[in-house]
């Protein structure tokens, strides 16, 4: 079994000041590492020979308006099949420079995902064999999962949001 | 279907024998075949541009999001109890484990702990969901390899399971089954007299309906080594579930990381070989009879006790209690206005759903609705492997692989 203990330290040895925010709620390591250092992270959980996290479970972004230089987080989900064991790492990137190595070239299945966190945040992964909107229709000339966009009309009067709690 | 020559590239001739009119001109043209958006046999609005060769197919393209419906953005706006009707869209052939997924996500970050007993009714649910999944999908395999009566003799089973959700929650699709902190409503006698009578009709079913496809001829040189995918491609491709164990990795969530109580019964998973098409109709075939024993063992060993969780800021009051009590009045409209402020946190949570890891990434910042939710539909994922799959086959297969892939439109567009 591996613990979160051991992951970090083997984590933090390899790859020093690239990596921080070492977190893990509800029990899933959560560590911050920075854009140069993604892919051969990744590829280093890929073959390590103890870890073998070698499973890309999720990408997907969030976008924190208030926080400037860091308004973007994009989110990789790995797992290892054999420990039974997952990890969370978060790239931070400014609202001025949305750039991410793809990370098509360890895991096929990051085609799809990537696609689709662009379409939503606009995130530019570089690399990738076809970076365009997968859900939303080409013509869109926004990206709808940012903050920026409310979901509610703002022309209406009958839902406040003070009276909602919102 | 629509066929439409483009001549894309009109190499000139091969071999010219020459005839009276001069030499003959053989042209290599491929043809661009829209198979779909709305085809019977894609089951569900998504597009393929395939290229073909003739019969073979020499690339295919996918354009999804048909019915793409921003449920991670409505998400952002909604208190977390209205968010349950959001997921029955998702795989609509198993709504409940879709429902029952994201009421244990949003359990686990409120730190609520769920009754033995609602644990084990969202077990049969969930399981009796994951067999109506896998009647429609080989069911359905059957119908495009030209055999109707497999589906027929199925349907009107999977019309009983649905007979056993309008008993549970009401409903028969959209299910919005259970709430967060238990289940909405105890099952009630009948409800188990239906389930009873399921566990006693199915089997016999199920035994014709296999004897009628396992063993067949004609099917069995319809599906043996069509669509074959090794069991690293379809790592690397992010299968999970039934595709990925017909490749022959034994990778189950409800083992892996056991919730609502799944330790507690004995089942087993079945693993395929060659991740073919006849590997994944036989995976799925196997599976229901684990989840008729799931559900079997659920039943039998059902404990007493409340069928909901002492947890009164999320779960609705009684409604006898509303009338009379200050208190319960005053949850019950909290709740149904969605002014519970949710704690904040972080969550990843992950059940086995029909098509394999259902993920719900859940980002709360301590408001009313989530912060960030993020659905992993593993649908979405695995779907991007057709192309790889369907190539170099014709298009007669290419149809039963994508059938046997069991892509459900809801999940793959959200």
């Amino acid at each position: 079994m591996l613990t979160n203990e051991t992951v970090a330290q083997d984590i933090i040895q390899q790859f020093g000041d690239a990596v921080s925010d070492f977190d893990d709620p509800f029990d899933l390591l959560t560590l911050t590492v920075t854009r140069e250092q993604l892919i051969p992270l990744l590829q280093y959980l890929k073959d390590h020979k103890t870890f073998q996290i070698s499973f890309l479970t999720d990408i997907t972004a969030v976008h924190y308006p208030d926080s400037p230089g860091r308004e973007f987080c994009v989110v990789y989900h790995a797992h290892s099949l054999i420990n039974n064991y997952r990890i969370r790492l978060k790239v931070y990137l400014s609202n001025e420079d949305l750039h991410v190595p793809t990370a098509t070239v360890l895991y096929e299945s990051a085609n799809w995902m990537e696609r689709e966190t662009f379409d939503y945040f606009g995130i530019l992964f570089d690399g990738h064999p076809k970076l365009e909107r997968i859900l939303n229709m080409e013509e869109m000339d926004y990206h709808p999962m940012r903050k920026e966009y409310p979901l509610e009309d703002g022309t209406r009067r009958d839902k406040i949001d003070a009276l909602f709690g919102r | 279907m629509v066929t439409e020559d483009l001549s894309i590239d009109a190499v000139g001739a091969r071999n010219t024998p020459a005839t009276p009119e001069g030499p003959i001109q053989y042209v290599n043209e491929l043809t661009t075949l829209n198979l779909g958006p709305t085809h019977p046999a894609t089951h569900g609005i998504f597009q393929n541009i395939l290229q073909m060769d003739g019969e073979k197919i020499v690339s295919g393209e996918q354009t999804v999001g048909y019915i793409h419906r921003a449920f991670e953005k409505i998400a952002e706006r909604r208190p977390f109890y209205q968010i349950t009707t959001l997921t029955d869209r998702m795989n609509y052939c198993s709504s409940p484990i879709n429902n029952f997924g994201w009421h244990m996500t949003v359990e686990k970050l409120l730190g609520v702990q769920v009754p033995k007993r609602a644990q084990y009714i969202r077990v049969i649910m969930m399981e009796l969901a994951r067999i109506a999944d896998h009647l429609i999908c080989n069911g359905i395999l059957g119908v495009d390899t030209g055999a109707f009566t497999g589906f027929l003799y199925l349907f009107e089973q999977r019309e009983e399971i649905y007979e056993i959700y309008e008993e549970v929650c009401g409903a028969r699709l959209t299910t919005n089954m259970g709430r967060i902190g238990g289940m909405e409503r105890d099952l009630s006698p009948e409800a188990i007299r239906k389930i009873r009578k399921f566990i006693k009709d199915f089997p016999p079913v199920m035994r014709e309906f296999e004897n009628l496809f396992n063993r067949n001829r004609i099917f069995m040189d319809r599906v043996i080594d069509v669509g074959p995918i090794s069991a690293e491609r379809a790592l690397n491709y992010g299968f999970t579930g039934p595709n990925l164990r017909a490749a022959g990795v034994d990778y189950d969530v409800r083992v892996m990381n056991p919730y609502s109580s799944y330790e507690d019964f004995e089942f087993d998973i079945p693993v395929g070989k060659s991740g073919d098409t006849y590997d994944r109709f036989m995976v799925r075939n196997e599976e229901i009879w684990q989840s008729l024993r799931i559900v079997e063992q659920a039943l039998e060993n059902l404990p007493e006790g409340p069928y909901f969780a002492d947890a009164p800021e999320y779960y609705l009051p009684p409604k006898q209690e509303v009338y009379k009590n200050m208190e319960a009045l005053i949850y019950h409209f909290k709740i149904v206005m969605g002014e519970i402020d949710a704690p904040a946190g972080e969550v990843y949570h992950a059940v086995e759903g029909g098509n394999g890891e259902l993920g719900f990434y859940l980002i709360s910042d301590g408001g009313r609705a989530p912060y960030r939710l993020h659905f992993r539909r593993p649908c979405f994922i695995y779907y991007q492997a057709f192309p790889e799959m369907c190539k170099g086959t014709t298009l007669s297969d290419a149809i039963v692989i994508m059938s046997s892939l069991n892509v459900i439109a809801g999940e793959l567009d959200a």
